[in-house]
């Protein structure tokens, strides 16, 4: 069955905290859960299908459907691939809606990692005897950020891309977060600015790196007939795509992502090709990520990265494919240290023609948001969603 | 050298552990494809059959990719693929970070903790 069709974004909401020192975790899932439903024109009561991954507390949906209050779930999903998890969570959410199991799903993130003080990129975590993997990786001091930074040196190597190259992106996710009054980071920068703050781990610079922000978002997915009796613009799901990419036994390739293959299937599903596509929110938890993505994407050839991502080529108004132009996670918000549901959201402002007047992007009816999970190097997740704007 | 932790060995990579104790690097073998698989495990990855074993490796290898984490104590995690095909995830040791590159040679050297050794890689 395609999903092509089968369900529209009704509800979007991001909290503007980007430090919420004195609410709990549970309290911002449901500040933005209210918030999505305001912004949908519908009620709690009128919920009956809960998404949410490993940044919700306790037993994941059972936990917070008792917080909330949601009493007429009849569908529920924990899938957890990371910071990719909630767009899969909105394919998921068609795929329960086609099937009849649910018509209004809610998808909750938030976290306070700023707040709790995590050393999110730069700190090893502590092996967990049951996770195969592990003992042969975590004494190593595999962290996030190196995990990304091998992913850049291999691509260096392989294409000749350059720090330069990847400090466009983050210039161009400046130029965006400027006009976003939440933006952690809200000055723009340059490329020299990126290139002279220090390395974290060779070849990412600390604004290679994204922010590290408390927060959360939420979404509402809803069938087209109850999305097309509100009041808001209506965001039609045209294609999803998810892959898994691992170590292969052994025999890791890191010059690609997932991308390409949940990129592939849902291009294939919406019938549409990068080419159309107006614009994009590329997941971008470092430089590296969003440059590797948007070649595996099909937005430009395998190893031109480096030359697609330059002089501005990503800035709305100056460049041919605008992206995160709420400055993304590099800049404006990376909120329980995953940041694909602000990916949607983005999407679904840019749709409703709601984005802010400077970076908004004329006439925009057709989007793509994709998210990584996990990390580059080692395992992660993909997910891939392809939204119009139908009505 | 920083102060590495001790892998947490469980019953199935117990053999891998202890072999590491006596200087011996095992890979996993998978007798269905004729491959070696990495890390060890009972299971093949490529059949999802116990019909495996363990060979040891040569120790010898190239850097497939590396980066330098820039802490206050700087370490260099990095990827070598291993003279059998394998690519594993591994630090680089008793190198300085400005003399390592994609494509050197390198030989396993085996980092002490409390427990097991570690697999890290030197210059060749």
């Amino acid at each position: 069955m395609s999903l092509n069709g089968r369900a529209c974004i009704a509800g979007a909401f991001e909290h503007p905290t980007r430090k919420a020192e004195h609410a709990s975790v549970a309290q911002l899932h449901a500040e933005v859960a209210a918030g999505a439903l305001a912004d949908a024109g519908l009620t709690a009561a009128d919920v009956d299908g809960y998404f949410c991954a490993g940044d919700a507390p306790g037993m994941g949906p059972l936990s917070m459907a008792d917080y909330l209050g949601l009493d007429r779930l009849r569908h529920l999903d924990s899938t957890d691939i990371g910071g990719s998890s909630y767009l899969a969570h909105v394919a998921h959410a068609a795929a329960a809606i086609a099937l009849g199991r649910c018509d209004v799903a809610l998808v909750t993130l938030a976290g306070r990692p700023r707040s709790e003080g995590q050393a999110t990129g730069t700190a090893a975590r502590a092996q967990n005897p049951t996770v195969p993997d592990d003992a042969f990786e975590l004494p190593f001091g595999r962290t996030v950020a190196a995990a990304y930074a091998m992913v850049a040196m291999r691509h260096m190597h392989e294409y000749g891309t350059t720090a330069e190259q990847l400090a466009w992106i983050k210039v161009a996710a400046s130029q965006h977060a400027q006009h976003n009054p939440h933006a952690m980071l809200k000055k723009p920068v340059t490329v020299a600015d990126v290139l002279a703050s220090p390395l974290v781990a060779d070849p990412l610079h600390r604004l290679d790196c994204c922010v590290i922000s408390d927060g959360g978002g939420a979404l509402i997915v809803t069938r087209p007939e109850i999305a097309h009796s509100l009041k808001r613009p209506v965001v039609t799901l045209r294609g999803t795509g998810e892959a898994v990419k691992h170590q292969s036994g052994g025999y890791p390739d890191l010059t690609f992502s997932g991308a390409r293959a949940s990129g592939a299937r849902a291009f294939a599903e919406a019938g549409v090709t990068p080419a159309d596509i107006q614009y994009a929110s590329i997941y971008d938890s470092f430089t590296i990520t969003v440059l590797v993505q948007l070649e595996d994407l099909g937005f430009c050839a395998k190893g031109q990265g480096g030359r697609f991502v330059a002089d501005g080529n990503l800035i709305s108004g100056v460049g041919r494919l605008p992206f995160n132009t709420d400055g993304g996670g590099l800049c404006n918000n990376h909120p329980a240290n995953r940041g694909g549901i602000t990916k949607v959201i983005e999407a679904v402002r840019q749709l409703r023609h709601e984005a802010h007047p400077a970076v908004q992007v004329p006439g925009c009816t057709l989007a793509l948001a994709h998210g990584t999970g996990g990390l580059l190097a080692h395992r992660h997740g993909s997910a891939t969603l392809i939204l119009e704007r139908t009505a | 050298m920083r102060d590495y932790p001790a892998p947490i060995e469980d019953p199935a990579t117990k053999p891998f552990w202890q072999a590491a104790r006596g200087g011996v690097l095992l890979l996993g073998w998978c007798r269905d494809t004729g491959r070696h698989f990495w890390p060890p495990r009972p299971i093949s990855p490529f059949t999802l059959t116990a019909n495996t074993e363990t060979r040891p490796a040569s120790g010898q290898g190239n850097v497939y990719t590396f980066t330098v984490m820039r802490i206050a104590d700087p370490y260099i995690p990095a990827f070598v693929e291993l003279a059998e095909g394998p690519r594993i995830f591994t630090n680089l040791v008793d190198v300085a970070p400005e003399a390592v590159s994609i494509g050197m040679g390198v030989a396993l050297r085996w980092i002490p903790t409390e427990g097991a050794p570690l697999p890290g890689f030197a210059p060749a």
